[in-house]
């Protein structure tokens, strides 16, 4: 009932408040009726679980900082919510960010950020668990702790507050959010959880000695977990870091990434959630493999989670059973960061379209490096499903550029291998691009204009048929932490918008070719302020708090996204340091210049990451370590882990009818 | 040409289900199209043989009637879906409700009789009861009162066109206050209009006539759907194929 009625509610008064665990649903019920979409805010998806408060001695809970359309399908968090639900000493719910039409009623009731699940104050649980996929869901971290009423700074908060734990890749540089976490988890989450979660346990039942700041000190021996409050960080006169210096001696010197070995052992989620409410995914997935050592020295996934482990083929199969049974969907994704990489693709791809032959079942890969498609594996994977587009990521526009970033392929087999997929019956694809890549000019993005129209023009003619399509998706680089640009100077606003706009004019200069291809881009501002919070350190904090403050959330949704806000608050807050936020973003570091994240150890030697870096600007390629031999990242013998592939030679059995 | 994949056509729909359900609890926050995905989902978990589009994409066949608005509640939401094998309806009912979350309820399924006529055809009346938590009946009772003795209440309604007048007090044929704990309770006959006349409507209305302004949002419920006929009562839509049915097991009974 969307209309302009108030409805002034019941007076607030002290009796209304909860104990703890209790549920907040009679309250919030009344406001649900007045925002857009409430079934969001309900719960109770398929799959969701909701235990007794009482019979858990540490209840989490998850907080994917997005709205619940984006949130709802991330594997981290469904993951973690199963591997600590099974654990019978634990609770875990969900919570995700909360519109700003539910929020001002929430905020005008006295109701509290809540989870989904029990409708239970955030405000109650002893953890607060939050996966930063990325840097724009920090404003909606402050947003939330503000709901729940926790102490935005960490050192406001006492023992019978939620300890705020930050996870996800934005946590291998947690610096500019220092000021509101209290913990950030680096690596993989599936068993740190559970250490964690020992940790706090121990510590409640023995009647919490020492307070919050024993318990801090206590998790910040467990391997993995980064406590920024018991480093110290000093600035020289020039504005970088001098040091980062541990404040007490029984934490570690430096913090390492955790790191499941076997994902055979960890086959969740078991039973993925489905949401009533439309979701950014439609469909349920199962994670191949973990790692990529591809080499793009673009993308910080890649880097930050090697090595590469390999889900084997009968592994992936029982997943892909029980996991649509638990769900009724249509569609299985095949999720990893390359996933045509599998040693065992074409098997896999094969014999699950066998076994869910006539079943209107679905396979589909994310996204396909060129050099790793074939057809055979793309009529395999839309045998029982829908012949839905095609996507390939190049990434760069020219081989140069291409060959700068490691993402090495020729413009001919580029055409080659599109035309083949038009050929065979497909008559969209997409094909990403990133634009302000290191070393990049205009007439490197201008290729991506040639490519299209020769991808267009080919495709034509070996298909016969003028509507096929072709989409370039792009938008502007952000150099990453951990990565070989993690020293390079980030292009600005300005260049992205001018280079997207030459190659616009580039596309549509024969409107015969032109109106097959399709043009979807993001302008350069986002990424800047995606640029500051990525390389930021925790002086970047103060811009953070002063932007919420002025009303900023939602920075990934370009109708709540204020550039403005951001330049202005970044000015003002940065000034007394005496950098800015260029200094931040478009400035290339030195090669010995202290990184805000270099106390953080994601296993790549530093050495290693520069001299790829130089290798990066005289368009030196590397090749991959699964396939040729090792080139000393570094992760293998810092983390004790080992690459882990098939081929395993399994098959599946076929499924006996129930 | 359209061009089509390769491969037989899919098996033609062989039996027509039609199911009437109900959405209850928290799932009265669904939106029409998050019910339709929930179902379509649970068709598939159920395993009910459904009939498919031909196509490249091919959907299930189901087709739904007019949904209760987002935050009401229902007894009586109906659909109708296609199968490619037949079906024991009262089998494919129970299988539903139990791949179904809780809060949504298959409460009948029968199955569509030759040529006993559409669905859509026997509701044309939504019959409502709505909760006014914060309203007493001494509050309640003139304002329907005031109300139903008007001969056209004009209230504002947002559309995706913008802002639109509509007579709420033509669409409904009766109405009649009462108490239940202490909470006042509106119970209400509203024929299915264009445009349409909804619950929150009326409330409009009432603040209009009679300057009645709950507290809190009402909590409404469609108890049911069906033909209005001149004596105010709303038939059964499932009555033609019920009949249909028996009178064809009389026939075999006979035989």
């Amino acid at each position: 009932m969307a209309r302009d009625a108030v409805y002034p509610g019941p007076v607030m008064t002290a009796e209304l408040r909860t104990s703890a665990g209790e549920s907040l649903y009679p309250r919030l019920e009344p406001l649900l009726a007045q925002v857009q979409k409430p079934i969001q805010y309900v719960g109770g998806e398929l799959n969701a679980q909701l235990k007794p408060w009482e019979t858990a001695d540490v209840h989490w809970a998850l907080m994917y900082p997005d709205a619940y359309e984006v949130g709802l399908p991330n594997q981290g968090l469904m993951i973690l919510y199963e591997v600590l639900n099974e654990r019978p000493d634990t609770l875990a719910e969900r919570t995700y960010a909360v519109w700003p039409d539910l929020a001002a009623l929430m905020r005008q009731h006295g109701v509290g950020q809540f989870t989904v699940d029990g409708h239970r104050a955030v405000r109650d649980f002893d953890l607060l668990g939050v996966s930063f996929a990325t840097e724009l869901g920090y404003t909606n971290l402050l947003e939330a702790l503000d709901l729940a009423g926790i102490p935005l700074h960490v050192v406001d908060r006492d023992e019978t507050h939620p300890v705020v734990v930050a996870g996800g890749h934005a946590a291998f540089n947690p610096e500019p959010v220092a000021d509101f976490v209290d913990c950030a988890v680096l690596g993989d989450g599936e068993q740190v959880v559970g250490d964690i979660t020992d940790v706090v346990k121990a510590w409640k039942a023995q009647g919490r000695p020492g307070g919050r700041e024993e318990l801090l000190a206590r998790l910040a021996r467990v391997d993995g977990v980064y406590v920024p409050r018991f480093y110290a960080v000093s600035y020289g006169p020039d504005g970088t870091i001098s040091a980062v210096t541990r404040t007490r001696d029984d934490v570690p010197e430096r913090v390492g990434k955790r790191t499941v070995m076997d994902l055979d052992e960890w086959p969740y989620p078991k039973t993925p959630l489905v949401p009533l409410a439309e979701s950014v995914h439609e469909r349920m997935s199962v994670e191949i493999f973990r790692g990529c050592t591809r080499g793009c020295r673009f993308c910080q996934a890649g880097m930050i989670t090697r090595p590469v482990r390999e889900r084997t083929i009968t592994g992936i199969g029982s997943m892909v059973d029980q996991g649509l049974k638990a769900t009724g969907y249509e569609e299985v994704g095949l999720l990893s960061l390359s996933s045509a990489d599998h040693s065992e693709i074409g098997q896999v791809a094969k014999e699950l379209a066998d076994r869910y032959e006539g079943t209107n079942t679905g396979l589909s890969l994310p996204s396909t490096r060129v050099d790793a498609f074939n057809i055979t594996l793309a009529n395999e994977l839309s045998r029982n499903g829908r012949r839905s587009g095609l996507t390939f990521a190049p990434e760069g526009g020219s081989e140069r550029i291409r060959r700068v970033i490691n993402k090495t392929v020729s413009k001919e087999d580029l055409v080659r291998t599109v035309t083949t997929a038009y050929a065979n019956g497909w008559t969209q694809v997409k094909l990403y691009f990133m634009c302000g890549l290191p070393t990049e000019t205009d007439e490197d993005v201008l290729e991506i204009a040639d490519l299209a129209v020769e991808v267009i023009r080919a495709g034509r003619e070996a298909s016969g048929r003028k509507d096929i399509r072709c989409t370039v998706s792009i938008g502007g680089f952000v150099p990453k932490p951990h990565t070989p640009f993690q020293w390079a100077a980030q292009a600005s606003a300005e260049t992205i918008d001018h280079r997207l706009r030459v190659l616009r004019q580039a596309i549509n200069a024969d409107r015969r070719i032109g109106r097959s291809i399709g043009l979807r881009y993001h302008d350069g501002k986002p990424g800047v302020i995606e640029g500051l919070l990525s390389r930021g350190d925790r002086r970047v904090g103060r811009v953070i708090e002063r932007v919420w403050r002025e009303g900023g959330k939602f920075d990934g949704w370009s109708e709540h996204f204020s550039f403005e806000r951001w330049t202005q608050s970044a000015a003002e807050e940065l000034a007394p340091f005496g950098v800015d936020l260029d200094w931040f973003t478009t400035r290339e570091r030195t090669e010995h210049e202290v990184l805000p994240w270099d106390h953080l150890d994601s296993g790549l030697d530093k050495e290693w990451l520069w001299d790829d870096w130089q290798d990066a600007i005289s368009e030196e390629e590397v090749a991959d370590c699964r396939w040729t031999p090792c080139y000393d990242c570094g992760v293998c013998p810092t983390m004790g882990t080992e690459i882990q592939i098939g081929p395993t030679g399994r098959s599946l059995l076929p499924l006996t009818v129930v | 040409m359209a061009r089509q994949p390769d491969g037989p056509p899919p098996p033609p729909t062989v039996q027509k289900l039609r199911l009437r359900y109900a959405k209850r609890g928290r799932l009265r926050f669904a939106s029409h199209r998050d019910l339709a995905r929930a179902l379509e989902r649970a068709l598939r978990r159920a395993q009910v043989p459904m009939a498919f589009s031909a196509g490249f994409s091919p959907h299930p066949k189901i087709s739904y009637l007019g949904a209760a608005p987002t935050g009401s509640a229902s007894e009586a939401e109906y659909v109708e879906i296609g199968l490619a094998v037949r079906c024991d309806p009262e089998a494919v009912r129970a299988a539903l409700d139990a791949a179904l979350p809780a809060d949504i309820a298959v409460l009948e399924a029968v199955e569509a009789a030759e040529g006993a006529g559409s669905l859509a055809d026997r509701i044309d009346t939504s019959v409502w009861r709505l909760e006014l938590p914060g309203v007493s009946l001494a509050e309640l009772q003139p304002a329907v009162e005031k109300f139903l003795a008007s001969d056209v209440v004009t209230v504002s309604k947002r559309t995706k066109n913008g802002l639109k007048d509509v007579d709420a007090r033509v669409a409904v044929a009766s109405a009649s206050a009462a108490e239940e704990a202490g909470c006042a309770i509106l119970h209400m006959v509203v024929r299915q209009v264009t445009p349409a006349v909804r619950p929150d409507d009326v409330l409009a209305a009432l603040a209009a006539v009679a300057d009645l302004r709950p507290p809190s949002p009402p909590r409404a419920v469609r108890v049911a759907q069906g033909r209005l006929d001149d004596t105010g009562t709303v038939a059964d839509p499932f009555g033609p194929d019920r009949e249909a049915r028996t009178r064809c097991q009389g026939e075999h009974a006979t035989a």
